[in-house]
């Protein structure tokens, strides 16, 4: 498989602060990319380098092949942040619809991947609410909802399930499932031990460096635990937030 | 206890704010050193003409402080480019007329006031032989005010919820996700043009009609042209409040842009006479969008000016606008990093 997003010697230093250092990894088309690690240790802003919102300090980012450039990169990417990016006055479907017409969606397309997007958050019963009205989890779902609207061929999650209860947390790992099946490629930041075990392959974050890079099964193996938070427990006695 | 811990954390708050801190100290301050420039210099000396005296009258008139013209069409003409505020004129050399500028009672009373000075020792009724050039003597001062007033509620208003609203963009982090999305900067800077524009424009006909219609301000113009330059104002204070928002963290910060941006322009659109600002403060007048929106609007509802008489003024405010939507530009592309 080709790498769709090659990031090497990556470093990124804010004033004082050296938050990434030396991070190397390669993301395969088609496979589904956690990266995992405490809070603080770099996994945002390594998100955000990769998709050009931030600028190395040094060491480089590439997108199929080529450093990276808003014409070409944006159309094909789908993007959910930390923090709920959402118009608080509009309705859920105005909110979406608003983003539709950002990548260009015709009408017929827009109302179809309105309503397969929604249905896979479960907010399908929400669609006319304004999301001033909506709980935490269901903004959250509402954020996932506009990343996935425009079918993007690769996606950038940044802890997208926080205060998703786990029937529904599970339902929506299904969903991705069937778009890593489809051929997308999905980067996600979790904090949550049993979304680690389903990714395909694992980064570990510690201290802005990346410690092991490899499937949940072969982690576990080169460092002779029986979970992924044991690696983090290991390796400097910082625990995984859960 | 509880109260001192109370207290001690809001003074630290405001501590580490430094500019809420810096705008609650230095702003009155700011604004009060302004208003006593404004208020007081000097009283304002009106520019005052005779036309044509009759040579036996000359000698008995103390006419030192007036200018002097041959012939009446020419004072009318120095009148209409502002270098006069009113003339005399003696077709009947015992009775004088007089003819003012008329867009502004207090330069109105200033200049019968000055005339009165001509005919000490007569008891002549002046104010029976005095026409207007333009306005008429039933005009208060909310009719001379009124245009600067109409402008400036606009800016203000349209100034803050632009501003407050791109702050929100880039609070809530829904710039950040625009910025990973296809759309262009300058899509983005248009578009913000284009939606508050249509709703400046109901915002821009509605207070105009009520200022016009319903509180009866003076209208000797076109309702269109009035609404042109509203229009035009409201992009300046759009584009200029977007940019502005860049500066803020938060809407605190936002509305502290009021009495250092906002304000000072209402001291420097006519509101209160031009020519008796200190020199060195005269500036900052022709600096500000509002000083060309008041002079248009002043032009069209007092003066009856048309379309062609106001291009300067029109093209200084789309000339403001195009600037602040070029920076807000350049600003911006900064944050779309690739």
């Amino acid at each position: 498989m080709d790498a769709i997003i090659q990031v090497s010697n990556l470093s990124k230093s804010f004033k004082t602060q050296d938050v990434l250092k030396g991070v190397s990894l390669d993301i395969e088309q088609g496979e589904i990319y956690g990266l995992l690690g405490p809070s603080g240790s770099g996994k945002t802003t390594l998100i955000k380098l990769m998709i050009g919102l931030e600028l190395p300090s040094s060491g480089s980012v590439t997108f199929k092949g080529s450093r990276l450039k808003a014409k070409k990169l944006y159309p094909s990417i789908g993007y959910m942040s930390q923090s709920d990016a959402l118009y608080q006055d509009l309705t859920a479907k105005e909110n979406l619809a608003f983003t539709a017409s950002l990548y260009g969606l015709k009408k017929a397309q827009r109302e179809q991947q309105i309503e397969k997007v929604m249905e896979m958050v479960d907010l399908l019963p929400h669609l006319n609410k304004p999301v001033h009205q909506f709980s935490g989890g269901m903004k959250r779902r509402l954020s996932l909802a506009i990343a996935l609207l425009h079918d993007p061929e690769v996606l950038f999650l940044d802890e997208p399930t926080v205060g998703i209860d786990p029937v529904l947390r599970k339902e929506i790992w299904d969903g991705f499932r069937k778009l890593k099946e489809d051929g997308r490629t999905i980067i996600i930041t979790t904090h949550v031990m049993d979304e680690a075990e389903r990714c395909d392959r694992l980064g570990l974050l510690q201290h802005g460096e990346i410690i092991s890079s490899d499937t949940p099964a072969a982690i576990k193996t080169q460092y002779g635990v029986g979970s992924i938070e044991e690696v983090f427990l290991k390796n400097g006695g910082v625990s995984v937030e859960n | 206890m509880r109260i001192r811990g109370f207290v001690v954390r809001i003074i630290r708050q405001l501590f580490r704010d430094k500019r809420t801190l810096a705008l609650m100290f230095l702003a009155p301050i700011l604004i009060l050193t302004m208003l006593s420039l404004v208020f007081s210099s000097e009283d304002y000396e009106p520019k005052v003409a005779i036309v044509d005296v009759p040579k036996p009258l000359e000698a008995k008139l103390d006419v030192s402080g007036f200018e002097s013209y041959e012939h009446k069409d020419e004072a009318l003409e120095a009148m209409k480019d502002g270098e006069l505020d009113g003339y005399v004129t003696f077709d009947d050399p015992s009775t004088p007329d007089i003819v003012v500028e008329g867009s502004d009672p207090s330069v109105n009373g200033a200049v019968m006031k000055k005339v009165q000075t001509l005919f000490p020792s007569q008891s002549l009724n002046l104010s029976d032989r005095v026409t207007f050039l333009y306005g008429n003597e039933e005009m208060g001062m909310f009719d001379s005010f009124g245009p600067v007033l109409l402008g400036f509620f606009v800016f203000f208003f349209v100034f803050l919820v632009s501003g407050v609203s791109f702050l929100r963009e880039r609070t809530t982090g829904t710039l950040e996700r625009l910025l990973a999305s296809p759309i262009k900067i300058w899509e983005m800077v248009v578009s913000y043009v284009l939606g508050f524009g249509i709703v400046t424009l109901l915002q821009a006909a509605l207070i105009s009609w009520y200022a016009i219609y319903i509180l009866d301000m003076m209208m000797a113009g076109s309702f269109f042209n009035v609404l042109i330059v509203i229009v035009l104002l409201s992009f300046t204070a759009l584009t200029l409040g977007i940019l502005l928002s860049a500066f803020a963290k938060n809407e605190l910060q936002m509305m502290q842009f009021i009495p250092i941006v906002v304000v000072p322009q209402i001291f420097f659109s006519g509101l209160f006479n031009l020519d008796t600002i200190s020199e060195w403060l005269s500036w900052i007048g022709p600096i500000t969008p509002l000083y060309y929106a008041a002079d248009a609007l002043r032009d069209v509802m007092i003066r009856g000016f048309g379309f062609t008489d106001l291009l300067i003024d029109l093209a200084v405010l789309a000339g403001f606008s195009l600037l602040f939507i070029t920076l807000n530009v350049a600003a911006l592309k900064k944050y779309r990093k690739i």
